[in-house]
């Protein structure tokens, strides 16, 4: 069978879905609102005269607003994907250096958490740290505090959420870096008569460090645009660069800014994508 | 790295994953009206759930497009990284290889929200998709799952699998023969991880399904998101509960499938 007839298919929902998708995302970026439905003008008009523009991209670098946006979204990714090596790292090390039969049962059990539906362990979130949640109640019920804390819609809430969310992304590259690593080199430093802890510096570590760039990006990528943890976990007046987007888009029906706020995210993430798909 | 720390921090980091998912489940049979209070055991909000028409109507539109996403995305995923993995040159190879995996790295709300203009274009210009629902969920679903698919089939088909099929052509089977007896079977175990991994990638979306959505294409997540944002019931929990079971079924019948491949196969993969 020809190859062209084989791809034709592959092309075709490739260029439908993918494609036309980014293009028209771009183009109404680049255009204005209006009163109409759809409420947006294409930068290029009838007769092919061109009446788009930067306008909507000025307005996100001059708008304190969205550019802050951009910015928490950014560190909230940082963030995010630090905290998931801090702990991730530690435990895939561990499972790499697991007996043989143990390693398939451990990554089973920091995978599994990710099929049992990602909002209803933020329900679970917000059932142990709401004024009447567990923690609280915890807290109170051995003296330690008389009033709750107020634990849910904060930065510390919603971290633990993103934490939650993304930990499993970054154990698995880290732990086919790990896993493949000689244990013998670890074994000649120690007896040449290196610490534990200029072993772990000097060998595992720089060995290890595609894999740690390799989880970072891989939970930094999504984190940035993820807008329903700190949704329903984070506080109400910070919103990252998603949930502003989306507001736009449903609440303001302001389309070109919403594609333009789209376009920014990636401008932002084209570096670390690009990282990324070197690494991998 | 001392030895006894890090086997440590993988005890915490694991009862830091599953603590909320515990207590998600054992408070799902508490008889108590306000969810994570102890009132008794019961299963009243499991019949409650099984009694909640919308619930379950989400719940099955759910199982529907998340099959039928994962069915297309083996289609057009399976053709895509069978045809990166054998094909070293055809025409637009470069653009092929970006746009198979583009969704991969692209944050949810930015395909979202291509992918809702996209929609909204195409019924302006030619009148289809006559509005927004399951159809467009699917379709969507089916686009971010194709390129998972494509990386695993690419995977499964690298490292010296291709002698196999030289091997059939020099014993006189026809390219076609050579797909069909040797690349396929070879393929297959990356079909099912791939129609796996896009059935769950589409059952847990919340963000592509509540952007390209209508109001006839309310999945379990839009459903359950509007919920939580309500507040939290103890249906929610008795929800978690069912489908950590039906996850844990799933995981062990494929981690039996896979160890039973293993052992016929004679060691492969270890």
């Amino acid at each position: 069978m020809p190859r062209a007839l084989v791809l034709l298919p592959a092309w075709a929902w490739l260029l439908a879905f993918v494609a036309a998708p980014a293009l028209i995302l771009l183009g109404i970026a680049l255009g204005t609102g209006s009163e109409g439905v759809p409420p947006f003008r294409w930068p290029i008009g009838p007769g092919f005269a061109w009446q788009g523009g930067l306008s909507n991209f000025a307005t996100l670098l001059e708008d304190a607003f969205y550019r802050d946006s951009l910015l928490r979204a950014a560190r909230l990714a940082a963030s995010t994907a630090a905290l998931a090596l801090l702990l991730g790292f530690p435990m895939a090390l561990a499972i790499a250096r697991a007996p043989r039969g143990w390693r398939v049962p451990l990554l089973a059990l920091v995978l599994l958490p990710f099929w049992t539906g990602f909002l209803l362990r933020m329900g679970a979130f917000i059932g142990l740290l709401r004024d009447q949640g567990l923690v609280n109640a915890a807290l109170i019920g051995i003296g330690l505090i008389e009033d709750p804390l107020p634990l849910l819609y904060t930065e510390g809430a919603m971290l633990a959420g993103m934490v939650h969310a993304y930990l499993p992304f970054a154990v698995l590259p880290l732990y086919a870096t790990l896993s493949r690593l000689d244990p013998v080199l670890e074994q000649a430093a120690a007896d040449l008569g290196a610490t534990p802890m200029a072993v772990f510096g000097t060998i595992t570590l720089p060995q290890a460090l595609p894999g740690v760039a390799a989880a970072f990006l891989l939970v930094f990528i999504p984190a940035a645009g993820e807008f329903v943890i700190p949704e329903l976990l984070g506080p109400t007046d910070a919103l990252p660069v998603g949930r502003v987007l989306w507001q736009e888009f449903f609440q303001n029906r302001d389309w070109p800014l919403a594609a333009a706020l789209a376009v920014a995210l990636l401008a932002l993430l084209i570096v670390p994508i690009r990282l990324f798909q070197r690494l991998s | 790295m001392t030895a006894r720390l890090v086997p440590a921090l993988l005890v915490l980091g694991l009862v830091f994953l599953w603590a909320p998912v515990l207590l998600l489940v054992g408070f799902a049979f508490s008889a108590d009206r306000i969810p994570f209070q102890w009132g008794g055991f019961s299963l009243r909000w499991f019949e409650a759930l099984a009694n909640n028409a919308r619930m379950i109507e989400a719940g099955l539109l759910s199982l529907r497009v998340a099959a039928g996403a994962a069915t297309l995305a083996v289609l057009v995923g399976g053709v895509a990284g069978f045809a990166l993995a054998r094909w070293s040159a055809f025409t637009g190879r470069a653009l092929f290889g970006a746009l198979v995996g583009a969704p991969l790295v692209l944050p949810d709300v930015v395909t979202a929200l291509a992918m809702l203009l996209l929609f909204v274009t195409l019924e302006s210009a030619i009148g289809w998709p006559a509005g927004r629902g399951a159809l467009t969920v699917l379709l969507a679903h089916a686009t971010l799952g194709a390129a998972y698919v494509a990386v695993v089939v690419q995977a499964r088909l690298a490292g010296g699998t291709r002698v196999l099929e030289e091997a059939a052509m020099d014993l006189g089977a026809g390219p076609f023969t050579a797909f069909r007896t040797v690349t396929l079977p070879l393929m297959a175990p990356a079909l099912v991880a791939g129609w796996l991994l896009a059935f769950t990638l589409s059952f847990d979306d919340l963000v592509l399904a509540s952007f390209v959505s209508g109001p006839s294409g309310t999945t379990l997540p839009v459903l359950v998101f509007s919920a939580l944002r309500l507040g939290l019931t103890p249906e929610i929990n008795a929800l978690g509960a069912v489908i950590l079971a039906l996850a844990t079924v799933c995981v062990a019948l494929a981690a039996l499938l896979l160890r039973a491949r293993w052992v016929d196969g004679g060691g492969e993969g270890g």
